[in-house]
């Protein structure tokens, strides 16, 4: 039992999990596997790959490029009140109006992009409104994400000056 | 304002390393914390890296490379620089994952179940599911909108919990980098269940999403990847819930949401230092609270929701699933709700359901054939049922009018409780042919339908007789009926 441990690297409940779990990703993976193989590992494992060496690194350096970008501008009109407050407020407010579009389009590209023609023939819908509705939607985020960015630009400015 | 906490750095992840390294002297230390690589402006010089030239040096050299990975780079933990990333922050995203996707796949479960694939082939996809159709039973008709219910909730909580599951998957990130790539014949299958995880749940995730906007891209048929991608995400999610759900459990019963700033050496993910693998040794500065982030992702949950419920919900609401396939309305006329499969997709056209059309009800021994006139001069029974499409949109209730199921039995003679094989006129698609059970049959609001809302159907949606049947999916409640067969089912 020591020795299998050792081996193992873990207690033996732990290779017991990992039996039972493998037993079932065989059982299904067989059928997953038993029409188009190749294609359904590629999506399989190439979602794996593709979110992590991929996805991942581009939605950080556009993050990234994006605080460099902030941290100068807030540099440059930098007061009294602090340059790192007013640097990450800038960053956020355009931060999370724009991760909110970004997941919208994650979740509904094909869609946005202009429909399928399966979608356009079974549904009988006309027209493409999605990208416009989109549009429209990620235009109202950024829109409020400013609006709450003034006013907590006006308090924090009055605040200052009736202190 | 400037009262918020603002100590973390979200999604400032790996950048700051690449093409440029950024080592903190004396705190790139590895999760174990055995080992420390001294790092010295960029270079990594361990005490077993010899001058090069030495032989026995470069063995060394190769084995503490082995040992320690490359000197810079996504396999260092300094690398990592954002201080949102912590076991705090994966915990809590991984509870409401746990609640979520259990919500999701037990719906998944009952969808199948749904089609009553054990009943006829003609109603399984899958049909070499074998043990994995261990638990299927015969679907209810009670309550009438259980199908919407269940459908509805895993198509729009799958769609939410999109942001939840990205949010994760940058959470974690370092530990995808972890080096050395495998430690022991344990953590080498670990390591390889957590591919079923995540390779898993964003092929479950890919495959449902593109399926619901009806863009067919994926390498099979939607019911076969679907469901068998679920069950291997489900062997590597079981692994993951054995091995960290205690964590998880033990980090939130920690409760140290309201961590200071994270210090030299401290964890600001509200854990201990070190171990996790999750933690900067080197943070860079804050931007955002990890607060913060979790809000971030709560709102792009519930903005998702909010352009998607409204498909589920129908009525006037249906015009608020901005972005959702099904939000749109088409008219406020007695025929004026969604269908799945319009006529001419069917290729029924107007000469197939003219005044020549004509059903065709079998029982045992019996048959009757039937015009649209002689059917409606049968006993009519009004019906309120939706239409509940396995896409996740849903209408409320119809006020269906026709012939029960039951009747038609009757008419034929078969006795007892029967099941019923429906055939469509339609030439393409799936589920032209269904097999009903006969708890569906028996039901009083189960309808060969000749009218809905006060209105003849519309060819779109089945004219000139359709099924509709309570609970059931939607491709269950055939349209542009030809023929039924009653018989043992």
């Amino acid at each position: 039992m020591g020795a299998l441990r050792r081996w193992y690297g873990a207690p033996v409940s732990h290779l017991l999990l990992m039996v039972g779990a493998f037993a079932l990703v065989g059982y299904a993976g067989v059928r997953l596997l038993a029409g188009d193989a190749l294609g359904v590992a590629v999506w399989f494992v190439g979602a794996a790959v593709l979110h992590d060496l991929v996805f991942l690194p581009c939605y950080t350096l556009v993050d990234r490029a994006w605080q460099a970008v902030a941290g100068r501008l807030a540099r440059r009109r930098r007061d009294a009140e602090g340059g790192d407050g007013r640097r990450n407020r800038l960053i956020n407010h355009v931060r999370v109006p724009a991760v909110v579009s970004a997941l919208l389009f994650v979740v509904y590209f094909p869609l946005i992009l202009g429909p399928s023609d399966s979608y356009l023939s079974k549904s009988g819908l006309p027209g493409h409104p999605f990208a416009g509705r989109w549009l429209l939607v990620c235009a109202f985020l950024f829109a409020a994400s400013a609006v709450v960015g003034a006013v907590r630009y006006a308090r924090g400015s009055f605040g200052v000056r009736s202190a | 304002m400037t009262g918020e906490r603002l100590f973390g750095a979200c999604f400032a992840a790996g950048g700051a390393g690449i093409g440029r390294p950024t080592m903190v002297a004396g705190a790139a230390r590895r999760d174990e914390g055995s080992r420390k690589a001294h790092m010295d402006e960029g270079t990594d010089r361990t005490d077993a890296s010899d001058p090069a030239g030495d032989g026995l040096g470069r063995t060394r050299g190769l084995r503490a490379f082995l040992r320690e990975g490359p000197p810079v780079g996504p396999t260092r933990p300094a690398f990592w620089r954002s201080p949102a990333r912590g076991p705090w922050t994966t915990s809590v995203l991984g509870a409401v994952l746990l609640v979520g996707i259990t919500v999701v796949t037990v719906t998944g479960l009952l969808s199948y179940a749904a089609y009553n694939p054990d009943l006829s082939p003609v109603n399984d996809k899958t049909p070499g599911k074998g043990l994995l159709g261990f638990y299927l039973f015969p679907w209810p008709t009670d309550p009438h909108w259980l199908y919407r219910l269940t459908q509805g909730l895993h198509v729009t909580l799958g769609i939410v919990l999109v942001p939840v599951l990205l949010a994760k998957l940058w959470s974690v990130i370092p530990l995808f980098f972890t080096w050395p790539p495998v430690r022991s014949v344990a953590h080498s299958l670990e390591r390889l269940s957590l591919l079923c995880l995540v390779g898993g749940a964003l092929f479950v995730f890919a495959t449902g999403v593109l399926n619901v906007q009806l863009e067919y891209v994926f390498p099979g048929s939607f019911y076969v990847l679907h469901f068998y991608g679920s069950w291997v995400f489900l062997g590597g999610f079981a692994v993951h819930l054995a091995t960290k759900a205690p964590v998880m459990v033990r980090t939130l019963g920690g409760g140290r949401r309201g961590a200071p700033p994270p210090g030299p050496g401290e964890d600001p993910g509200g854990g201990p230092p070190g171990g996790s693998g999750l933690v900067s040794p080197g943070p860079a500065p804050p931007t955002i609270s990890r607060a913060g982030v979790l809000g971030m992702v709560g709102l792009g949950s519930l903005t998702l929701f909010a352009v998607t419920a409204g498909q589920s919900v129908g009525g006037p609401l249906r015009a608020t699933a901005l972005l959702a396939p099904r939000g749109r309305l088409s008219g406020d006329g007695p025929n004026d709700f969604p269908v799945n499969t319009t006529a001419a997709r069917a290729r029924v056209g107007e000469g197939d359901v003219g005044d020549s059309w004509r059903l065709t009800v079998r029982g045992s021994g019996a048959e009757a054939v039937l015009s649209r006139a002689e059917l409606l001069a049968l006993p009519q029974h009004d019906a309120a049922l939706p239409i509940a499409c396995v896409e996740g949109w849903s209408t409320r209730d119809q006020e269906w009018s026709g012939v029960r199921l039951a009747d038609l039995a009757d008419l034929v003679g078969a006795a007892g409780p029967v099941g019923v094989f429906v055939e469509s006129l339609q030439r393409t698609g799936s589920f032209t042919r269904v097999a009903l059970r006969a708890n569906q049959v028996g039901d009083p609001r189960s309808l060969l339908a000749l009218r809905v809302n006060g209105a003849d159907l519309s060819l779109d949606h089945g004219y000139p007789a359709r099924v509709i049947v309570p609970a059931a999916p939607g491709v269950h409640n055939t349209k542009w009926v030809g023929r039924l067969t009653f018989g043992e089912a």
